[in-house]
């Protein structure tokens, strides 16, 4: 059932630190003020076409940050929030959006190829085909033993390659994370047309812990600890993305606003001077960033 | 020296690569049924993948990516037409949009007679995709090389096996005469049948100088490869994948540019390779050669 507080753990936020509650912030401020900049680029500039917004949908990456930084990430096709919030540098996004030699991929890559490889971040880039990172990852963690983490969307959870891959890394209990942060459309197809089947239900099948819950960042943490004993695992995210698949554009206001429901459990906790003033200093730093591009 | 045949050389080379460079063998069904005709060893670091064409490709790269170099094996070149998505979207193009590397050593076998999903020769679609080296090596020595220029780079690697030839244990050394008629150029297994054609062409008074290819991709213009096209002003490039927008056109192609002197090209036809003996549109053998090499002498 898709709703904004599907097993979501009431007055879960009482259970992490202040401190960690408004970096938690901090970094779903810095997703949403980094692209408000590039949608203010784009309406000036029409470039660049093909990017593939987060705002919405970054609370699931924020929450995880802090959870799996010593991951290697292999990041789907919308990574803007998961390279943000998981430390990447906002001025090589930037650079790279712009088709400059100092981006990510020296500007070859774009919006959908990103990868990071600095301070101590092991990000790898997508290149487009949707869940194709999945078996990338699957065989990254094979060969290395390394912790992984992969995103994917619903509509990649369909893809053939990508539920065969989850099968092999359960056959060889390969310490995997699998992440579907699912918004509930293929383009504006809903899931409903696509499939009778639930991803989790198909990770039951497989044997593996999994957990169905909304957006909520607390909760996603709660689990994620929880499910991270017991590699592989699957977290199925249900969200609301603001924008369009591709490019700024939105089909209405979204179902549900998580960052206006992280601000508000954060006000009842009695941090709004705090969060007021992360976000007016997150808003300045990224309209500095964009400020050479406008 | 004991001679060895190339299924011994390709086993040796594998078992070399797991046990002293921690590699990984990648594929399906490879440990059983005559372990890929004797050319898979019995060793730690084969990696047997569920039926799972695509994801295991994908795999075989994230594998690559770590740097274990792994050797993907695809029993029948055809099967490629699944796994090609995870090596030419991602292994292929990863240097040139990421500056990493995805060095994967692709083992696809070719086969001759045995129908329309287990015949088929790709090389020809892997050359049309930027970033892979590709080879068709035929002999224990050329394989060697293959294998040493992988591990000297790190870019995927694309090897069109052919079944057939495993048994080999000879070299193929080109022959070129001081004067003579046309220069036929090899690929893949059509390059065992050009001793025989030329055997036959002498007897109607044809000489031709024969030259082995065993690289396709990147395919450089040497010496060796245009100075017998220089003394015969004519040439003739035999593949066995589909002539159409195939690899012995491309090459045809090339050499023509580089030479002047014309340069024709024999593959397969634009017809599915069927089970069946008459419709199996077979790889050119000797006397398909003969035949296409008189009409090309007729003709000019």
């Amino acid at each position: 059932m898709r709703t904004p507080d599907l097993n979501v753990k009431s007055g879960i936020a009482k259970q992490f630190s202040t401190e960690l509650s408004l970096k938690l912030y901090e970094r779903i401020c810095l997703v949403r003020w980094f692209e408000k900049g590039l949608i203010e680029v784009i309406k000036k500039k029409g470039e660049p076409k093909f990017v593939y917004l987060s705002t919405g949908q970054e609370a699931v990456a924020a929450a995880l940050s802090f959870e799996l930084r010593s991951y290697m990430i292999f990041a789907q096709h919308r990574a803007h929030d998961i390279y943000l919030t998981f430390g990447g540098n906002p001025v090589m996004l930037r650079d790279e959006l712009m088709g400059l030699p100092a981006g990510t991929s020296q500007g070859k890559g774009g919006s959908n190829c990103l990868q990071y490889h600095m301070n101590g971040l092991t990000m790898f880039g997508h290149h487009g085909l949707i869940g194709e990172n999945v078996p990338l990852g699957v065989g990254a963690a094979l060969a290395s033993g390394r912790k992984t983490v992969c995103f994917f969307g619903d509509g990649s959870a369909e893809e053939d390659y990508v539920l065969a891959a989850m099968g092999f890394a359960v056959t060889h209990k390969l310490p995997v994370y699998f992440v579907c942060v699912d918004n509930d459309l293929s383009i504006l197809t809903t899931t409903d047309v696509r499939r009778s089947w639930e991803i989790t239900k198909i990770a039951k099948g497989f044997g593996m812990p999994c957990m169905d819950v909304a957006d909520d960042p607390w909760s996603i943490m709660h689990y994620t600890k929880e499910l991270t004993e017991n590699l592989p695992a699957l977290i199925n995210c249900r969200v609301c993305r603001n924008n369009w698949h591709v490019g700024i554009g939105t089909d209405g206001p979204p179902e549900w606003e998580r960052h206006a429901m992280v601000k508000q459990e954060l006000i009842k906790l009695g941090h709004k001077q705090a969060i007021d003033e992360i976000e007016d200093r997150v808003q300045r730093s990224m309209e500095n960033l964009w400020k050479k591009e406008l | 020296m004991e001679e060895r045949t190339l299924a011994e050389t390709i086993k040796e080379v594998s078992r070399k690569h797991l046990e002293e460079n921690g590699g990984l063998l990648i594929g399906q069904c490879i440990t059983a049924l005559g372990w890929v005709n004797g050319t898979v060893p019995n060793v730690q670091g084969i990696v047997e993948l569920p039926m799972t064409d695509v994801a295991g490709a994908g795999i075989a790269v994230g594998a690559a990516m770590m740097g274990r170099r792994p050797i993907f094996v695809v029993r029948f070149q055809d099967f490629m037409m699944l796994n090609s998505s995870p090596f030419v979207n991602y292994a292929a193009k990863v240097k040139e949009l990421h500056g990493k590397t995805a060095p994967v050593f692709i083992r696809a076998l070719a086969s001759e007679g045995m129908g329309p999903v287990h015949s088929g020769v790709l090389h020809s679609v892997f050359m049309h995709f930027p970033g892979f080296i590709i080879c068709s090596p035929m002999t224990p020595g050329e394989y060697e090389e293959a294998w040493e220029v992988f591990m000297e780079n790190d870019r995927p690697m694309f090897v069109s096996e052919h079944r057939s030839s495993f048994q080999n244990t000879e070299e193929l050394e080109d022959k070129v005469h001081k004067k003579a008629d046309i220069t036929l150029y090899g690929i893949s297994y059509p390059r065992f049948a050009l001793e025989e054609t030329a055997k036959m062409l002498a007897e109607d008074g044809i000489v031709c100088n024969i030259v082995h290819i065993m690289w396709l991709k990147p395919f450089e213009i040497t010496d060796r490869l245009l100075e017998p096209l220089k003394r015969t002003n004519l040439g003739l490039v035999i593949d066995n994948s589909f002539e159409i927008c195939g690899a012995a056109r491309s090459i045809a192609y090339e050499l023509s540019d580089a030479s002047g002197y014309p340069v024709k090209a024999l593959g397969l036809l634009d017809k599915t390779k069927c089970l069946c003996k008459p419709y199996r549109n077979e790889a050119p053998d000797s006397k398909l050669i003969f035949e296409t090499v008189k009409k090309i002498i007729r003709d000019c």
